[in-house]
């Protein structure tokens, strides 16, 4: 059933090609058509799932001459991801409800982007999750350069290409490991099972995880992140930092530690205090953590600081997947979920809600506008965004963070103190942007005042409204009751930690 | 030998050869008798069916002709089945094609000249596809390449094109006197002519210390055959004859021409590494007559292709000149598969996979190009604005035709690297094909940019002029065709590969 999550969205890009231009309501109300489909076909599928370990969803030999198979399976995992893409697929069509140029071209590229991430989630055949993963880039690259704001050729061709050097990256990888099982099959489970040499793990995972971490933000390649989620629409950097990102991160996770789990033992040597490429990676997630918190607290454009803390919560994902115990590796995958979502909030409250009605996104525009006064419901949305990005008890990333840090600690002490100032820089940013952004205290003069009354700005719109109530409940739903998610996510990991992909 | 026997062989071996020249001589005779005073247009029309006619009843001759093929003695001269059956269909439907985009276009006052001698160029391309002796094939590149400088300077009005044809007669024919001296050298190594006992008498030769000599055969054969295929440093005459020849000329030198070299080299390359069948004795060979020295050489084009022809294509403003580097830049990747040939059929399989797909949406490519040049006079890149606005149709087919050189997937372009890198390494382990084949990956995520411009004008930005663009209703359905071949292929490449691997069956 979950397969059609992925045929629903592309048949959903085909008919928007299809539909008359000039008519941008019948695009929208078909894109939030099929994206509900999708969300509707996800939560179904999580919820049949619950409780049960790895199902196949569909098996047919694709190219049988080269053992590749159109192999789409789900374990806990991959539902709880593809449940994270429905979500974010429908808000982000709610916040581009008010895209009037091309609309059927934008929603054709969306949902082409939109299938192409659940295909990943739900690929069992290392060849065909490449495939979605490639597919998904083209749409990113239009996206962004047609629809997008603040130098959005630079970003979008600086996204394509890294996205492109990433996956050729994994394609080196594939193609050597094809090559060296000898197995003739690229399913997942046949070349884990098919014994690939250590010292060929040794080289071929930092390759593939490098690979796939471009697109999850590990720095020093991260800086695709933050000029592509700000020249990005509203909706694409709901994506980019919603669910693209997870695919990095998926990709890290599935592939390049299920495939390779040699290449995480110890060199032999230490260089530098680094022992094995497990260091190498948390320590890049680390600096990550920091580096894109302290960034983000320097930033006089909104979008920006939302754009660095990306990174920095990004970091956390792939710091939990070093720790390599049932901890952290749970908390890492909780982690893509909250962030995918709590993201997600804050770029629509930013991209969509505040700068379609201030056009800008500088906070000393900003400030003098008391928007906490003036839209009461964005200033009231972010906060509760950013007290869930924040991590405070209650909210989704409060579960993923303490379980990422424990995890660390029982790794490595010193990974949970330096990741543990990440969070507290976090709260420092978090909160400049609340303060410079909504709750200014200048006062304003009468004259100030006297224009507010003349030039009211919009109200919010229903899909607005829809939107924040979709993200926001999914992030206080996950909060309060963590299990949902925990208990499809645990039994996976435990059997991924157990035996690779096996 | 027996005359009759061996002539009535011919006959049959040489059945889809016939059939064009057959085609090519109806065609004069039709525009030059019959319609001599018919309007331009329809000349053009019912020359350009002739031709296809022409290139269907090839087709069959293929079938017809069977898994026969002719040999002096024992000496193979014409293979059949196998690569040569694949390389000599793709051929004649990619032939076909040119033909069709020739319908629209107006340089010329004399479509059935200018259909004859395609008709013959195709001939020859098939005589080399299948040509086993140096003779043979000599004769074969010669008839196909007197053929292609014709067509370049078709356009007799326009002085790009006078310059295109000058430059690639000089360079080809410069590497055809290469390619000859080469093949002398190989003669008077081996004593024969024939490939496979070149191979054979070559292994000998070079067991005596006849190696200096043979790399130097080698050496101006790669030079003669490096021109066919634009490889670098044999690529200058590629820019200007891409653009400056007529379309129709220049779809058929970056498709057909190339489809025909290509497999040329597979019969070489395969020769190279299966002159031991022929020995009574078996032998556990740890030195292959020339397949080393022959790799080598290979390796060092293809790298210099891959380079070259990438980075260049990203500093090209005009399209045409685009499609040409990144023309090298193709030939390059399918060097690599050369390079490491397998001796199965696994890595020929792989490259006329790639050469074939590439061929289809390389017309395609051109296609487009000629409905855009119509329109606005020009092949640059800001001929391209807005296109997505002036004919949606055609920038939709323009996204597919590009992406799939740029090799992503589901298109079938995607599919042809993949194929041709895992026979790479299929064929031979070690680092140094890994880090050739990482090498050409990298090369091709660099090739994203360029292709990703000529898009970036069509999709993105703001569109100078917003007049619609109308294209010929035939050009449009053979692009449309050409476009839904690659999505269809790329979707269920196993259709391609397995149409493909019918042919070594019967082998």
């Amino acid at each position: 059933m979950l397969s059609w999550t992925i045929y629903i969205s592309f048949a959903g890009a085909l008919l928007q090609t299809l539909l008359p231009k000039g008519n941008p309501a019948l695009a929208r109300w078909f894109g939030l058509l099929f994206a509900v489909a999708g969300l509707a076909i996800a939560v179904a599928g999580f919820a049949a799932g619950m409780g049960h370990g790895l199902e196949v969803v569909t098996d047919l030999p694709w190219v049988p001459a080269m053992g590749i198979h159109y192999l789409l399976a789900a374990d806990g995992i991959s539902r709880v991801l593809v449940l994270l893409t429905g979500l974010a697929s429908v808000a982000g069509v709610l916040f581009s409800w008010n895209i009037d140029l091309r609309t059927n071209q934008f929603f054709a590229f969306y949902l082409a982007l939109i299938g192409g991430v659940y295909g990943v989630f739900l690929s069992y055949d290392l060849f065909l999750l490449f495939v979605f993963y490639e597919i998904a880039i083209v749409p990113k690259y239009f996206l962004i350069a047609i629809w997008g704001s603040t130098r959005r050729e630079y970003g979008a061709m600086k996204l394509a290409l890294y996205s492109f050097v990433g996956s050729a990256m994994v394609l080196i990888g594939l193609l050597a490991s094809y090559a060296a099982s000898g197995s003739r099959s690229t399913g997942l489970v046949a070349l884990a099972h098919a014994q690939l040499p250590a010292h060929f793990q040794m080289w071929c995972f930092p390759l593939v995880f490098v690979g796939f971490a471009i697109l999850a933000g590990m720095w020093p390649f991260h800086t695709w992140a933050p000029t592509g989620h700000v020249a990005a629409p509203t909706a694409a950097s709901m994506l980019l930092a919603g669910v693209v990102m997870k695919l990095g991160a998926y990709g890290c996770l599935r592939v390049a530690m299920g495939l390779y789990p040699h290449g995480l033992d110890p060199w032999g040597f230490s260089f530098l205090g680094l022992g094995s490429w497990r260091d190498v990676f948390a320590l890049l997630a680390i600096i990550g953590i920091v580096y894109g918190a302290l960034v983000a607290l320097a930033q006089t454009d909104f979008k920006f600081v939302i754009g660095y803390s990306s990174v920095s919560h990004m970091g956390f994902v792939l710091l939990g997947l070093m720790t390599l115990n049932q901890l952290g590796v749970t908390g890492a995958v909780l982690q893509m979920f909250s962030h995918g979502v709590i993201a997600g909030l804050l770029f629509a409250i930013v991209g969509r809600i505040v700068y379609e009605r201030t056009h800008t996104r500088q906070f000393a525009e900003l400030e003098p506008m008391h928007l906490s006064r003036r839209l009461p419901f964005a200033a009231w949305a972010f906060v509760f965004a950013g007290v869930a990005s924040m991590g405070l008890p209650g909210f989704s990333g409060f579960v993923a963070e303490l379980q990422i840090l424990i995890g660390a600690w029982q790794a490595k002490p010193w990974w949970t103190i330096a990741a543990g100032l990440g969070i507290v820089i976090g709260v420092a940013y978090t909160w400049r942007a609340m303060q410079r952004g909504f709750f200014s205290d200048v006062v304003p003069t009468a004259h100030e005042l006297e224009e507010e009354r003349h030039h009211p700005l919009a109200p919010i719109t229903w899909p607005e409204y829809a939107g924040v109530a979709l993200l926001g409940f999914a992030t206080l739903a996950v909060g309060l009751y963590p299990r949902i998610l925990l208990d499809s996510i645990e039994p996976a990991v435990k059997a991924l930690l157990a035996g690779g992909v096996q | 030998m027996n005359y009759p026997d061996f002539y009535s062989a011919l006959f049959r071996a040489t059945l889809p050869e016939t059939a064009l020249e057959v085609a090519a001589l109806l065609v004069l005779v039709v525009d030059l008798g019959l319609l001599r005073k018919a309007a331009s247009s329809t000349r053009t029309v019912v020359a350009a069916l002739v031709g296809v006619a022409g290139c269907s009843a090839a087709i069959w001759g293929v079938y017809a002709a069977g898994w026969a093929g002719i040999s002096a003695g024992s000496d193979v001269l014409l293979s059949a089945g196998g690569s040569a059956g694949v390389a000599q269909i793709a051929i004649l439907a990619l032939t076909a094609l040119t033909l069709l985009l020739l319908i629209d276009s107006s340089f010329t006052r004399h479509p059935g000249e200018f259909v004859a001698v395609v008709l013959m160029s195709a001939a020859g391309g098939l005589l080399i596809s299948a040509a086993q002796d140096l003779l043979v094939i000599f004769v074969g590149l010669e008839l196909l390449s007197l053929g292609l400088y014709i067509l370049c300077a078709f356009a007799k009005h326009s002085g790009q094109s006078a310059e295109a044809s000058l430059k690639y007669y000089l360079f080809g024919g410069m590497s055809a006197a290469f390619l000859l001296f080469g093949f002398s050298y190989l003669y008077g190594l081996s004593g024969s002519t024939n490939l496979s006992q070149v191979a054979l008498g070559t292994y000998f030769a070079a067991a005596h210390g006849g190696t200096p000599l043979l790399l130097i055969a080698l050496v101006m054969i790669a030079a003669g055959l490096g021109f066919k295929v634009a490889a670098v440093p044999f690529h200058l005459w590629a820019p200007d004859t891409y653009e400056g020849a007529p379309v129709p000329a220049a779809a058929f030198i970056a498709s057909v021409s190339k489809v025909a070299s290509f497999a040329l080299l597979i019969s070489i390359s395969t020769a190279a590494l299966h002159f031991l069948d022929n020995l009574l004795f078996k032998t556990n060979a740890t030195f292959f007559g020339f397949a080393d020295a022959w790799r080598l050489i290979l390796i060092l084009l293809a790298v210099a292709s891959m380079l070259v022809g990438n980075l260049a294509a990203l500093a090209q403003i005009s399209v045409r000149r685009l499609l040409a580097y990144s023309a090298m830049a193709h030939a390059g990747y399918i060097l690599l598969g050369l390079a490491y040939f397998s001796s199965s059929n696994l890595s020929a399989a792989a490259i006329l996979y790639y050469v074939l797909t590439y061929g289809l949406t390389t017309i395609g490519a051109f296609g487009v190009i000629a409905v855009v040049e119509k329109a606005t006079g020009s092949n640059r890149l800001d001929a391209f604005l807005g296109l997505q606005k002036r004919n949606p149709l055609l920038a939709s087919i323009l996204l597919i035709l590009f992406l799939s050189l740029a090799g992503i997937p589901p298109l079938v372009g995607f599919w042809a690297k993949f194929n041709l890198f895992a026979a790479v390494l299929h064929s031979s382990s070690g680092a140094l094909p890994i880090s050739l084949v990482a090498l050409a990956i990298a090369m091709s995520a660099v090739s994203l940019y360029y292709y990703l411009q000529v898009l970036k004008r069509a999709f993105v930005l703001p569109a100078v002029d917003d007049t619609p663009i109308h294209a010929h209703p035939v050009t449009m359905t053979v692009l449309l065709f050409i476009a839904a071949a690659i999505v269809a292929l790329g979707c269920f490449p196993a259709l391609l590969q397995n149409w493909i691997a019918s042919f070594y069956l019967g082998w």
